[in-house]
């Protein structure tokens, strides 16, 4: 996630995931190998081991 | 009658575009924002810190996307490829807004843009569904192609991004102006307020700036005179100014009834 590896315990959602970081019901947006995971898709998107998670958010900038 | 401006079929009374990055805090940003009378904000797409700083305020709890228009970039790509990714992202993030700020960097140098790369990228966002503004070279040949390639804006560099060098070949801005039909917004360069009201002289359509508003000593009063300079500029090209008339002054006084004797 973000660059780096973690451990989680099976089986885990990307909602779980989120709420598991304290970013549940922040604005973030997760893409799952290379591949956009829809806000509405969260909770019904099981990760598997080995999976590459972008989590990001809108800061400041030009 | 209302001087607007038209992006992407969207209207906008502000032409000043202001980004959000090197201030002090988010109150800074948001006072900054607000004197500049600026409507559409930049943002950058970053990872969030995991594990850090959970509950500090966000940017969007600062400028809330209900009262401006979010205008996410690509700060940092080098790859079309990244820069869609992180588009993509954003648009996700911003709930399928999809006004977007592309740009493609040459090198961490100059920050100049990679054009063909830039060209590329437009093309597949198009292709998506995006409505693209475009930060490029001030080329007029390069940006009728990303105006082909079907971007909503054209966002010629004025100089290089945060130098603060002013508009440096205000003869290319007028080529890109004369040779496009889409708004023509400076992008990257501007210094203090005289460059924005050149750049709005020549007859850009808006001018977006970061760097010379925060690194001012006072970023707020900064952003107010941005946005004098941007209105003043506005106006100056809409009255149209006077020729130029090197060797033939013309008295704005009356020349009869003078008690002075005529010149030689």
């Amino acid at each position: 996630m973000n660059g780096k590896a973690h451990s989680l315990e099976p089986p885990i959602d990307v909602s779980a995931l989120l709420a598991s970081l304290e970013l549940a019901g922040k604005k973030v947006a997760v893409e799952r190998n290379g591949e956009i995971v829809p806000r509405s898709a969260h909770a019904n998107t099981l990760l598997a081991d080995g999976d590459a998670l972008e989590v990001v958010v809108a800061v400041g900038g030009g | 009658m209302q001087d607007l401006l038209t992006i992407g079929g969207k209207t906008y009374r502000s032409r000043l575009l202001i980004g959000t990055g090197k201030y002090r805090d988010f109150a800074q940003t948001r006072a900054a924002v607000e004197a500049s009378g600026a409507e559409i904000v930049t943002v950058a797409i970053r990872r969030t810190n995991i594990g850090q700083n959970r509950n500090e305020p966000s940017l969007l709890e600062a400028l809330p996307p209900s009262r401006f228009t979010y205008l996410p970039n690509t700060a940092g790509c080098y790859t079309a490829a990244d820069a869609v990714r992180t588009l993509r992202l954003a648009r996700e993030l911003l709930d399928g807004h999809d006004l977007v700020k592309l740009e493609v960097l040459g090198d961490p140098h100059t920050l100049y843009p990679n054009m063909p790369e830039t060209l590329k990228a437009t093309e597949e966002l198009v292709k998506d569904g995006f409505k693209v503004m475009v930060y490029c070279s001030d080329d007029p040949i390069q940006a009728q192609m990303l105006e082909a390639a079907g971007c909503v804006a054209i966002m010629p560099l004025a100089s290089l991004i945060g130098s603060g060098m002013g508009i440096l070949n205000p003869w290319n801005l007028q080529l890109i102006i004369e040779k496009v039909k889409l708004p023509v917004i400076v992008d990257a360069g501007v210094g203090t307020a005289s460059d924005a009201t050149i750049a709005m002289e020549l007859g850009c359509d808006g001018v977006l700036m970061n760097t010379a508003v925060a690194a001012a000593r006072d970023p707020v009063l900064m952003a107010k005179a941005m946005k004098k300079g941007v209105e003043a500029g506005r106006e100056a090209f809409l009255a149209g100014r006077m020729p130029k008339k090197l060797y033939s002054a013309s008295p704005s006084s009356p020349t009869e009834g003078k008690i002075a004797p005529k010149a030689a």
